[in-house]
């Protein structure tokens, strides 16, 4: 078999592979279970919670559990943008990289607050070294809250009867201090061994073997990218991220990193199975995922090894596939795989230009931040799924004609409208946002202060491609991703700004709900199973579930998709 | 919200201290004992030192060429060109370029040359080409330099690098490492 597809499947193998022992840890952890490192992470744990004053003990309401989550993601906010104001002067800054203007520093804190990595600037001389340090701390907690907080729900689902649902700091650390920080030291060791740069020397000047002279970039590289993948983060070192050499040498790192994007949002599904004792809806979950996954990863693979017709035309010969955009060392199906497991998985850092990849590609790298629970986020990236449940479950039940029923608990419509404005906030932003930008720049505007120039400017691509690169960066900005069809002109007050809003808008409000939804279910009487339940953990329930998102996805973005990707497809095929 | 406020503060600080610091600190450490102390995979030729890994412009036609670089192989600013598939000046561009190696290499037919030499990279700094990329060159080096065409088709499959165990992944080339080998011949 081609040895491409076959690191495909074994990138893949190998994720879930790890995913299973990995869920039972993270369950054993948020259990509050022994595990084998207690004697490493104990002490760390009790100075942390007797200097910030904390009792991991007590316990919070899903209110009070909000409140601690707003509020420290509130004080990390206000850090990030005195620290990316202020790098110019503040100390680690050997290249002398400038601080950042207020709305630049606007949209990066939110985005890395917000655990989305948008980044409209270039890591090589955007940032000092101060500012990538910062940055990777927030890669670390902002993890570590969409974890600490997926917990939460965990714990909503398995208590009976309660309005104690576990303690929002406790989680915190644990999240980042058990989980992340190991896995982490990990993938950075073989990073560096491979040769992924850890220094804090500034840029080299070497001259070339043909007598150039040519400048090197280097830095903390290593820390940074293996918090940036394991995090569902993607803020990439480097401008052009992990498709930089120094950030992804090899082959063998990009399998290691390519297992990072997706081990921690696999490993939630199954420590959700573990955590409840409810093996089969674990399996029922993944499933569907997988089987979403696998739709969209398929066709890419396969229009990426085919390359690019227009060029076929030329008459020469493409026996990798199409390469615009990707590293040799990769080639496409790898390049495909990460593609897909970037977007679904809301991480978006890339090993090759997005931009740059065929149509349908580019629309399942959409689908994929369109849907944002297949894997999903790490921690949030379930609480999008259970949205999805929550609506599946009302309409079996409205089909069958009985209460509709979610482990044990009745959903009614107060839940119901939670989950249908959460549902609906996604493709509401996503879509007022490109309507927005596409009406300015389909009638070149001239922006003033917003934008130095007429609005159809910020595109790099003419037609329908043009409209995809504004399409895909407000659907990157809401499913909090990151990534980007990185040709668009995005480094200015105008996407700066409303990139922003829309991602500060879509991390909170989105947690917000879900962990409403389960508290005030917690909260229910507990109705034992009978013959009439709606049963959960089955492969018919999950069809339903598969199908709900189908349709709801399929109505929503199905005629934005038809003008940008979908009508370029069908002028170059 | 004000009960939060005092935990909040101190719990970020020690989150500065043990991610900021510790952790960038045991890295950096470990670093160390890496291959170069961790400053990125270099190779020393002639006194002058390269990186392994960072593709360097061969512009000269005596060297085998790097894949085209969005960025001028600018390695303190990398970036591909996000030029869509269908966008027709990103087509042009590709054609000027098969045009521009059909006239260094008159001896090529057009239907060998393999589209990673005529693409831009990902990241701007692609050390590598595909192994129909290295002998596409070859008849062209064999005229500059006068060297047979044997010996270098034994020199580009002696810096062939395999898939990772063999298995997985691509087969490629390392530019810097091929021209270095190619400058030792006689």
């Amino acid at each position: 078999m081609n040895t491409e597809i076959l690191g495909v499947i074994f990138i893949f193998a190998a994720s879930v592979a790890l995913a299973i022992p990995l869920g039972k840890y993270i369950s054993k952890v948020y259990g509050g279970e022994h595990t084998w490192l207690d004697r490493f992470f104990n002490p760390v744990e009790k100075i942390f919670f007797r200097i910030a004053g904390i009792d991991p003990l007590k316990q919070m309401g899903w209110k009070q559990n909000l409140i601690a989550l707003l509020t420290i993601n509130l004080i990390w906010f206000i850090l990030s943008m005195l620290v990316l104001t202020n790098m110019s002067w503040l100390p680690l800054n050997p290249d002398g990289n400038p601080s950042m203007s207020p709305d630049l520093a606007f949209n990066t804190s939110v985005s890395f607050v917000s655990n989305t990595n948008l980044q409209h600037y270039s890591g090589e001389s955007g940032l000092s070294y101060l500012g990538q340090l910062i940055l990777m701390l927030w890669q670390f907690i902002s993890a570590g809250t969409g974890m600490a907080i997926g917990a939460v729900v965990f714990i909503a689902m398995k208590e009976k009867t309660s309005e104690q649902l576990g303690n929002f700091y406790n989680l915190l650390v644990k999240s980042c201090v058990r989980i992340l920080l190991p896995i982490s030291i990990i993938v950075a060791l073989v990073l560096l061994f491979r040769g992924t740069p850890m220094t804090f020397d500034g840029k080299d000047t070497v001259v070339t073997l043909q007598g150039d002279t040519m400048q090197v970039s280097t830095g903390p590289v290593a820390a940074m990218v293996a918090i940036k993948q394991l995090g569902t983060n993607g803020g990439g070192y480097f401008g052009a991220n992990s498709s930089v050499p120094f950030e992804n040498p090899d082959y063998l790192t990009n399998a290691v990193e390519n297992i990072s994007i997706i081990l921690i949002p696999i490993a939630m599904i199954f420590a959700l199975g573990y955590f409840l004792k409810r093996k089969k809806l674990a399996w029922m979950i993944f499933g569907v995922m997988t089987a979403g996954f696998i739709l969209l990863v398929i066709p890419t693979i396969y229009y990426e090894m085919n390359g690019n017709p227009a060029i076929a035309h030329m008459g020469i010969s493409q026996p990798l596939g199409n390469m615009e955009g990707k590293e040799v060392r990769f080639g496409p199906a790898a390049s495909a795989l990460w593609e897909i497991n970037t977007t679904n998985t809301s991480n978006g850092s890339v090993n090759s230009m997005h931009d740059s990849s065929m149509p349908v590609s580019g629309m399942n790298a959409m689908l994929g931040m369109m849907v944002n629970a297949f894997y999903g986020g790490v921690g949030v990236g379930f609480l999008n799924f259970y949205i999805f449940i929550i609506i599946a479950v009302f309409i079996s039940g409205l089909m069958v004609g009985r209460t509709p029923e979610f482990l044990g608990k009745k959903i009614e419509a107060r839940e119901m409208k939670i989950a249908m404005i959460i549902f609906l906030l996604h493709p509401f932003l996503i879509l007022t946002g490109t309507a927005l930008a596409s009406y300015l720049a389909a009638h070149d505007t001239a922006m003033g202060w917003w934008y130095a120039g007429n609005a159809s400017a910020w595109l790099n691509n003419p037609g329908y491609h043009g409209f995809s690169e504004m399409l895909y960066e407000y659907t990157s900005s809401s499913a909090n991703n990151g990534s980007g069809f990185e040709g668009l002109g995005d480094g200015n007050p105008f996407w700066n700004i409303t990139c922003g809003v829309i991602m500060l808008l879509a991390r909170f409000l989105p947690i917000i709900g879900p962990v409403a939804i389960a508290g005030l279910l917690a909260k229910k009487k507990y109705i034992p199973e009978s013959a009439g339940t709606l049963k959960a953990d089955t492969a018919t329930f999950g069809m339903m579930v598969f199908a709900v998102i189908l349709v709801l996805v399929g109505l929503s973005f199905f005629p934005a998709l038809a003008l940008g990707p979908l009508a370029e497809h069908f002028s170059l095929y | 919200m004000k009960n939060n406020l005092l935990p909040s503060l101190k719990l970020t600080a020690l989150f500065i201290l043990l991610f900021m610091g510790i952790y960038t600190a045991l890295i950096l450490g470990i670093a160390q004992f890496a291959p170069n102390h961790g400053k990125g995979f270099v190779v020393l030729a002639d006194g002058k030192k390269h990186y392994e890994n960072i593709a360097q412009n061969f512009s000269d036609d005596k060297y085998f060429s790097s894949r085209p670089s969005a960025v001028n192989y600018n390695a303190a600013g990398s970036g591909g060109s996000n030029k869509g598939p269908s966008n027709p000046d990103y087509l042009a561009t590709v054609q000027a370029r098969i045009d521009t190696f059909m006239m260094h290499n008159p001896e090529v037919r057009k239907s060998d040359i393999p589209s990673d030499l005529v693409t831009a990279s990902g990241s701007g700094e692609d050390p590598n080409i595909s192994i129909q990329g290295a002998f596409v060159q070859i008849p062209r080096i064999a005229k500059i330099r006068n060297i047979p065409v044997g010996q270098l088709e034994a020199l580009v499959q002696q810096n062939t690098e395999e898939p990772l165990l063999g298995l997985f992944g691509t087969k490629k080339v390392n530019v810097l490492q091929l021209n270095l080998a190619l400058n030792t011949l006689k």
